[in-house]
């Protein structure tokens, strides 16, 4: 087990070196900052104290060294667009933001999709199912942009049950909540399903049914724990599109979180933190999947003993 | 077992149906058996003669929503099993029926221990506290010969080899000493060595509690090794039914007869072994008259007509000695009434 999850860490940080090689390369195939910092009329002799001051004279291995060092100790230099703030300062500021919204659509979804999931493998081919199939089927057939647009029109200006946009409390989070979290639903519980059917049928289920278990606990116990693997597996990869959906449901609900920040950052090309950004993401999403791998363990003894 | 023993199990005219893409099928059809106390009655036939189902059906737990026991009487205990509430069968398996499956690899749950897998099946039908029923499930390990039982009830089912995780099975379908085992091809999975191992302990733990086991299997050598009495089954129906010395040394169906030729033997050496032509009928284009006349050698016209009656060997003993086949009537042997 610990030796499990001491490779995984490895891993993770291998993983997390990586991104910063990406963030770093793309930074200079945007072009040279200095360009794009100087105004107009700025002479060579300028532009080359900019040069040197920034160290962008010597070679790249070095330049990247330097960046990662900074970066180590979260100084992804300052913002562009927001002068006086730094770009970690800003992420930092509103990532609480994001990750309650995330955190609130994953939860909800999770509730949802897992029982719908294990019911409709229960009940195969029944009313129930068919019902489940169409909840999957319109969640991911709905682009969640449009989805959000839809459920302002409908839940906040016609019916004025929920505020249109901004954050606060519950209410504000229902709307947003719904248009990130369908999609996941839909996905989850698809896969729950057909793990459930696939366990349901497996021969421990039988030898369980034979002890005389009664029929929740087989539901339940023997065969949840056994499926549930694949959509915790699933559920890595949610929070990474947790949060690259935010980007686009904070735009549309007005979230004052990270993904807002993202889309703003771009436009002002505030290239500082839009690199802040990428790396926050990567490492909120490296953090899930190890959090994924250690409940990996803690759920299947064959994983907990190689 | 002496004459006036009640019997452990009894089946009667049992009948379980399978919806099918291509229709209804009658996977077992009128199968009757009983099986005493101490007795292990083997059920022979091809895959897909309904041998499993058969089992299921004695368990009531035939796949749903598929399958269905449409008719028949499973008694135990003077009491039909088929009438019982779904509650009630729930109290009886494990308890007064139990089962163990053909596959090791697949029938231990792979996320418990085998201590909490054991404990389950024991605490299902027992009363008691933790530290009693584990008692008992390394008792039950101890039983089927587990080595070191009380250090192994933390291992998981992959740190065991597969003849351990037989005997694992068998301490689960054991724990509550039910009266009645199935045992679906149980050794078939296992090494030959541990093959035999598995059966000697089935027969050693049947000779001190009195277990009655219904084996199922189409290997003829654990048969003349396992069982005091055999069904032939073939395609949903028992064709031969007798005392396992009869039914090698005089089988009477032509199946039976076909199926015996084809163990291979070490006394003889053949150039080819004898396999029977043609495939088992398929369930939903069924003969009408006997289903094994297609790829009977010795077949009548009449056999094409009628699905032949029930004969019994009038020499047979206790155990009658009887087989479905118009062959038999020219011989002396009676034709029951049905």
């Amino acid at each position: 087990m610990k030796r499990y999850l001491i490779i995984r860490l490895f891993q993770s940080l291998l993983a997390m070196l990586a991104i910063s090689m990406i963030a770093f390369v793309l930074s200079h195939l945007s072009g040279s900052p200095v360009d794009a910092m100087l105004p107009d009329d700025a002479g060579p002799e300028e532009a080359e104290r900019l040069i040197r001051l920034w160290g962008l004279d010597r070679p790249y291995h070095e330049q990247y060294l330097v960046f990662l060092g900074n970066a180590l100790q979260g100084n992804l230099g300052d913002s562009i667009k927001w002068s006086g703030q730094t770009a970690m300062g800003l992420v930092l500021d509103r990532l609480p933001a994001t990750l309650q919204l995330g955190g609130f659509a994953i939860i909800v979804s999770t509730i949802i999709a897992l029982p719908i999931g294990v019911l409709a493998a229960v009940y195969k081919d029944s009313p129930f199912d068919s019902f489940g199939k169409l909840i999957a089927l319109l969640g991911q057939a709905m682009p969640n942009f449009w989805l959000g647009i839809v459920l302002i029109w409908v839940f906040a200006v016609t019916l004025n049950w929920f505020p249109t946009s901004g954050r606060g409390g519950l209410a504000n989070m229902i709307l947003p909540a719904i248009a990130m979290g369908w999609f996941q639903v839909a996905a989850l519980m698809r896969l729950t399903r057909s793990a459930m059917l696939e366990v349901l049928d497996s021969e421990y289920v039988k030898l369980a049914r034979i002890k005389g278990v009664p029929e929740w606990r087989v539901v339940w116990v023997h065969a949840f724990r056994n499926a549930a693997i694949v959509p915790l597996t699933y559920f890595g990869l949610i929070a990474g599109s947790i949060f690259t959906g935010s980007v686009v449901i904070e735009t549309v609900f007005a979230w004052p979180g990270t993904g807002l920040l993202a889309i703003d950052a771009i436009r002002g090309r505030d290239f500082p933190v839009v690199q802040a950004v990428v790396l926050t993401f990567a490492g909120v999403f490296i953090l899930a999947n190890l959090i994924v791998d250690t409940l990996y363990a803690y759920l299947d003894p064959r994983i907990r003993y190689r | 077992m002496g004459a006036g023993a009640t019997p452990a199990i009894e089946v009667r005219d049992l009948e379980t149906q399978i919806d099918t893409k291509l229709g209804l099928i009658k996977a077992v059809d009128g199968v009757a058996f009983t099986v005493d106390p101490g007795e292990t009655l083997g059920i022979v036939g091809e895959s897909g003669s309904g041998k499993s189902i058969t089992a299921l059906s004695l368990l009531r737990l035939v796949p749903r929503p598929a399958a269905r026991i449409v008719g028949g009487e499973v008694i135990l205990d003077g009491e039909d099993l088929l009438r019982k509430s779904e509650a009630e069968m729930r109290k009886i398996r494990g308890r007064h029926i139990s089962m163990i499956l053909q596959d090791p690899q697949t029938s231990l749950n792979p996320v418990f221990s085998i201590g909490a897998q054991v404990v389950e099946a024991i605490a299902m039908h027992a009363k008691g506290s933790r530290d009693s029923l584990l008692k008992r499930a390394i008792e039950a390990l101890r039983h089927v010969r587990v080595a070191d039982p009380a250090r192994r009830v933390d291992d998981f089912p992959h740190q065991m080899s597969g003849g351990m995780k037989q005997r694992v099975v068998g301490a689960i379908a054991l724990g509550s000493s039910p009266r009645v085992l199935i045992a679906d091809e149980p050794t078939t999975a296992l090494d030959v060595t541990i093959q035999a191992q598995y059966l000697r302990l089935l027969k050693d733990i049947q000779a001190e509690t009195g277990l009655a086991i219904i084996f199922i299997t189409h290997d003829f050598g654990v048969v003349a090794r396992m069982c005091d009495k055999v069904a032939v089954m073939y395609a949903g129906r028992v064709v031969e039914y007798g005392p396992v010395r009869e039914i090698f040394v005089n089988p009477a169906h032509p199946y039976t007869r076909a199926l015996l030729k084809s163990v291979p033997t070490i006394e003889e050496d053949v150039e080819r072994l004898y396999s029977i032509r043609g495939q088992p009928p398929a369930f939903w284009d069924m003969p009408r008259g006997c289903r094994f006349e297609p790829r009977c050698d010795v077949a009548l016209p009449h056999c094409k007509q009628d699905y032949p009656p029930e004969f019994t060997d009038p020499g047979s003993g206790k155990t009658r000695h009887c087989a479905s086949c118009w062959a038999l009537e020219e011989t002396e042997w009676t034709r029951n009434r049905s």
